[in-house]
This record gives C-alpha cells, sequence and structure tokens, in this order.
C-alpha cells in the first residue's frame, strides 16, 4: 500500500516550513540563545493563570458556546471599543477561536471559492499562503521591498488584483519585518481596496504592541468595517502564546458563516483558557503595559546593537522583531542563519522563509532577556568581526 | 519627576548593576544624557544607593536570623513617633522600621547572628527604652520573595522551544 498516494494532492504539495529545518538543527545543540521565537519571554501574568485555576475548581470544564462565551464576547467588543473605536456586537459580530491562527483558517473557509485568489504581502507570516491554499484558494504573493522599509503599496496591490482577487491578508504591524503602516499609509491602501471591492483580512496580533504612533485598526477607516475580518488574539501581548485563544470580529453574515465551521470542527475554543483571557480582558491592562515598555527598550537597544555590528536595521514600528539586512556580509539568509548557529550558537531566522523579498534580510526576535540579547550580540559581534 | 526620570529609575530599580551604556541603549538616549541624569538623581536623593539583594543561606558558615519586632510605643508631644523611631532606627542591627497602623506601631526588622543575638538586643536595648511599651517578636523561617524577587525562583528557565513562527 503506498501511504502516500492516500494524501490530498492539495496537502502533498504543501511546502513544509523554512522554520522546522532551524528548529531541527538548533534543538541539538545546548546553549544556544535563540532569537528565533515568535513569542513573548515573559509567562503569562499570575492573575490570568490563577483565574483558570479558579474556573477549573469550580468545575467550568464543560463546553462553552460555539462562539465563545458570551461573558468573554461581551469583554472583546468592549476592549475593541475602548482601544481602537471598533463597534462589534458581542452577540453576532465575535468568534472567539483557538488561536489567531485558527481564526484565519476560518476566515478563509468560510470566503474562499476554488481557484478564489488572495492577495499576501510577504515577507509575512508563514501560515497566510499554505492556509489560503487549504481552503482551496490561490494566494497570489506581492513582495513588499525594503527602499518602502516594508510597507505594502497601493500600486502593488493594483497590479496583483484579476477578476479572481477576492481578498487581501494584511498584518499590521508585521511578521517578521516589524514594519508598522500608519493611519495614512492604511488609507491609501483601502482606496484601493474599496474600489475594487475586495475583502480583507486583517491579522492585528500585534496591535498593542506599536512603540512610536498611535495604532489604526484596518476597520476603523471609514468604509472598511463592513468588508474587514479583524482577526487578533492572546498570544502576543497578554502573553498567553499556548492557551491557544484567539478571535475574529467582522459582519454578522461572515462571523455566522465561521461559526457554521468551527462548530462542526472545533465545537468551542477551551474553556479554561477562555476563563484566563476574561481575567486578561479585565485586569491585564498594567501588565500588558509592562510588558510593553520593556519591548520597546529592548527593541531600542537590539536595533543601536546591529547597526552597530553593520548589520543595517531601521527601527521597526512594531511586533518584537527586529529585520536586519546581512547583505553586507555578501552572504544569503539561510547561509548566515547557519553559520551563525554553527559558530555561535545563536538562532535566527533567515528572511527568505517569510517570503523571496526577505532575501538578505534575518529575523531577530527581541523578545528575550536583555541578559540573554546583550550575549547574542556578543556573539554576532564575534561573527561578523570575522566576516567583515 | 518626568517620564525619562521615571523610566530610568524603573530600570536600575530592578537592576542597580545596569550599566550607563546598556541604560543608554535601552532608552534610545546619548550615554552622557544618561550619566547626568543619574548624577541630578542622586542630587536630588531619588537614588539613595545601590544594593544587591544576596541569598546569604546559599552561602557557607553564614546563616543570618531575621525578626520583626512589632513595637507599641508612647509617642512624644511634638515629635509623635519620630524621635523614639530614630532613637532605634539608629542601631545598626536594626535594618528597617515602619510606622503601622493598626494595633502596634513601630515595625522593626532587626537582623542578627543568632536568635540569642536578637532576643539580647531585644531586651537590653529596644524593649528598655523609656517610650517602648511592648515589644512581639516573630523570627523569619524562610524567605519565599524579597523586594520583588522570587528566591528559589524555577521559572527563570525559558521553556519556549527555540525556533517558533
Amino acid at each position: 500500500m503506498n501511504k502516500v498516494s492516500y494524501i490530498s494532492r492539495n496537502v502533498a504539495e504543501l511546502k513544509p516550513s523554512g522554520i522546522r529545518r532551524f528548529f531541527d538543527l538548533a534543538a541539538q545543540m545546548d546553549d544556544v540563545i535563540s532569537l528565533g521565537v515568535g513569542e513573548p519571554d515573559f509567562v503569562t501574568p499570575w492573575n490570568f493563570i490563577e483565574q483558570s485555576f479558579h474556573a477549573l475548581e469550580q468545575g467550568y470544564t464543560s463546553y462553552t458556546e460555539n462562539a465563545g462565551m458570551i461573558e468573554l464576547r461581551k469583554e472583546i467588543s468592549s476592549y475593541l471599543q475602548k482601544s481602537f473605536r471598533l463597534d462589534y456586537s458581542p452577540d453576532d459580530q465575535v468568534i472567539v477561536s483557538v488561536g489567531a491562527s485558527q481564526a484565519i483558517d476560518l476566515a478563509l473557509r468560510t470566503i474562499v471559492d476554488q481557484g478564489d485568489e488572495v492577495i499576501v504581502a510577504e515577507p509575512s507570516f508563514v501560515a497566510y499562503a499554505p492556509a489560503v491554499r487549504l481552503a482551496g484558494g490561490t494566494p497570489v504573493t506581492i513582495q513588499t521591498q525594503p527602499e518602502y522599509e516594508f510597507k505594502l503599496q497601493a500600486h502593488q496591490i493594483e497590479e496583483a488584483i484579476t477578476p479572481r482577487t477576492k481578498a487581501i491578508m494584511l498584518c499590521n504591524p508585521n511578521n517578521p519585518t516589524g514594519t508598522f503602516l500608519s493611519g495614512d499609509e492604511l488609507a491609501q491602501l483601502a482606496a484601493v481596496i474599496e474600489r475594487h471591492d475586495l475583502l480583507v483580512l486583517s491579522d492585528e496580533i500585534y496591535a498593542e504592541l506599536t512603540y512610536d504612533e498611535t495604532y489604526t485598526s484596518f476597520p476603523s477607516i471609514d468604509g472598511m468595517k463592513e468588508r474587514t475580518i479583524l482577526i487578533s488574539g492572546f498570544s502576543k501581548a497578554f502573553a498567553m502564546t499556548g492557551w491557544r485563544l484567539g478571535y475574529a470580529a467582522g459582519p454578522s453574515e461572515i462571523i455566522a458563516a465561521m461559526v457554521k465551521i468551527h462548530q462542526y470542527t472545533m465545537m468551542c475554543a477551551p474553556t479554561m483558557a477562555q476563563h484566563a483571557a476574561l481575567e486578561a480582558l479585565k485586569n491585564g491592562k498594567p501588565s500588558v503595559q509592562e510588558m510593553i515598555e520593556s519591548y520597546k527598550q529592548r527593541r531600542n537597544f537590539i536595533v543601536s546593537s546591529l547597526n552597530e555590528l553593520g548589520l543595517y536595521c531601521p527601527n521597526p514600528g512594531g511586533a518584537f522583531y527586529a529585520f536586519p539586512s546581512i547583505k553586507a556580509t555578501g552572504l544569503t539568509s539561510a547561509e548566515f542563519a547557519e553559520q551563525l548557529l554553527q559558530e555561535e550558537h545563536v538562532a535566527v531566522i533567515p528572511g527568505d522563509v517569510f517570503g523571496e523579498s526577505g532575501e538578505g534580510y534575518i529575523r531577530c526576535s527581541y523578545a528575550t532577556s536583555l541578559k540573554q540579547l546583550d550575549e547574542a550580540m556578543n556573539r554576532m559581534k564575534r561573527f561578523m568581526e570575522k566576516r567583515v | 519627576m518626568n517620564e525619562l526620570e521615571i523610566e530610568l529609575l524603573k530600570l536600575i530599580e530592578r537592576n542597580a548593576n545596569l550599566e550607563a551604556d546598556k541604560i543608554a541603549k535601552l532608552m534610545g538616549k546619548d550615554i552622557e544624557e544618561i550619566r547626568e541624569l543619574i548624577k541630578e538623581l542622586e542630587k536630588k536623593k531619588a537614588i539613595l544607593g545601590y544594593s544587591t539583594l544576596i541569598d546569604w543561606a546559599k552561602v557557607l558558615d553564614k546563616e543570618e536570623v531575621t525578626a520583626m519586632v512589632d513595637v507599641k510605643v508612647t509617642p512624644a508631644r511634638g515629635v509623635g513617633f519620630d524621635k523614639v523611631a530614630e532613637r532605634i532606627y539608629r542601631f545598626p542591627e536594626v535594618k528597617a522600621v515602619y510606622l503601622m497602623s493598626g494595633s502596634y506601631d513601630l515595625s522593626v526588622s532587626i537582623k542578627g547572628n543568632t536568635m540569642t543575638e536578637i532576643g539580647r538586643f531585644i531586651s537590653e536595648k529596644l524593649s528598655t527604652l523609656e517610650s517602648v511599651l511592648s515589644t512581639t517578636t516573630h523570627f523569619v523561617l524562610k524567605r519565599y520573595k524579597h523586594d520583588g524577587i522570587i528566591l528559589e525562583d524555577n521559572d527563570e528557565e525559558d521553556k519556549r522551544i527555540v525556533v517558533s513562527p
């Protein structure tokens, strides 16, 4: 029996994530300093954890409503209102998902028909294009360019649009580049999007983690709310990656369709995680603020250190990634990352795994302790001295 | 106190050992500016000193005893509790003195090498002060958390996988 032949063509043709190979390499070494981690170094704030204990003790161990506990949806709705001036009804415009990742999957499966095109601006989170494929669609990638600080340009969207284009994925601030789009910049994209009647999947998981300018949520732009599925979650700003809890907000027709898929494939997001998230939204602000302040300081630290090393790095406006150029070394991203790992035991992610215009760059996560960051910079200094 | 000063103070409150060049980088400022700011804060006595938190229990032959003493006193006219507090906090054995609300007046923390030593200090020096009415002594058996730092923190270890999207 040829087992491989049983695997669907769609899945078989999917390329494995380029990050995976690095994980295997790094996992074999000890004393690795990892700047390759896309998650906070903070442990979930204690009051969130404790609230989850309490909920378990009280016997909250059963399913919740498919769309998530109404108390949590109410809190999400009021959080979106307070933070981004967005009005979403907790009754039918919010769904609680298993991480933002599942919300992306649900949104794509909801809107994509076989052969529909979804525009993905790369370098991007590695899951977008595969998620489009798994939903039966065709991802159409745009390569954002370093001369625009990897900011997506309206004309690039225009050029990528075909009669089959149904939607576009946006991620602001961006993983892996840390690029931040201002309200004005988003409005320029919105004009094209409106003209071509596209739907927008706006991944705003890093919205809290912006350091210099005020954040504009995409659906808050005039006319965009009705054509946007807002996706976010608790992993990054609330330091809750392992709890797997995210949400989507959008037009009630679309959310209802997403709930339909969710009820057949997932039932609901984990109950204990929903209780922790409730506490996070009610009483988590001071902890979140403290983490943001710390990320900002570490961003300043890593950006100035990388520039000192001759690895050109503009100031990323958000998320917790620096995306320096390694072109000065003459190495490819993969060579740089591999040699750095072998010689100095520092793990970074080659930029090209996030999209071809990421070639010549590496992603360094600064969600790691100052002590570790400092040591990583010392090791990278030694590495660079041997090369330039 | 401006935001810059507060940010700097919070950084060195957490780690007094943080070098000026690192502080400068973290705050996105010039190192000279940071040095100047630290000097100013020292002059203003916003920064009073730099101490190190040590777990003496980890050091051989050095076991320390700490007692928290609840002290009831008679306040003096004109100076209230300040005078008697000063009489107490001037002793080097006394590590902290707080005026408290509630059933006693002063909370006094005393360190010594042995329980006998502390007992002697309390009976000879502290309780014999004229304005001291009574003392209740509690010996510390184990320190779990001190000044916001968990002493035996197993959480320090990074439990994340090395590479993730």
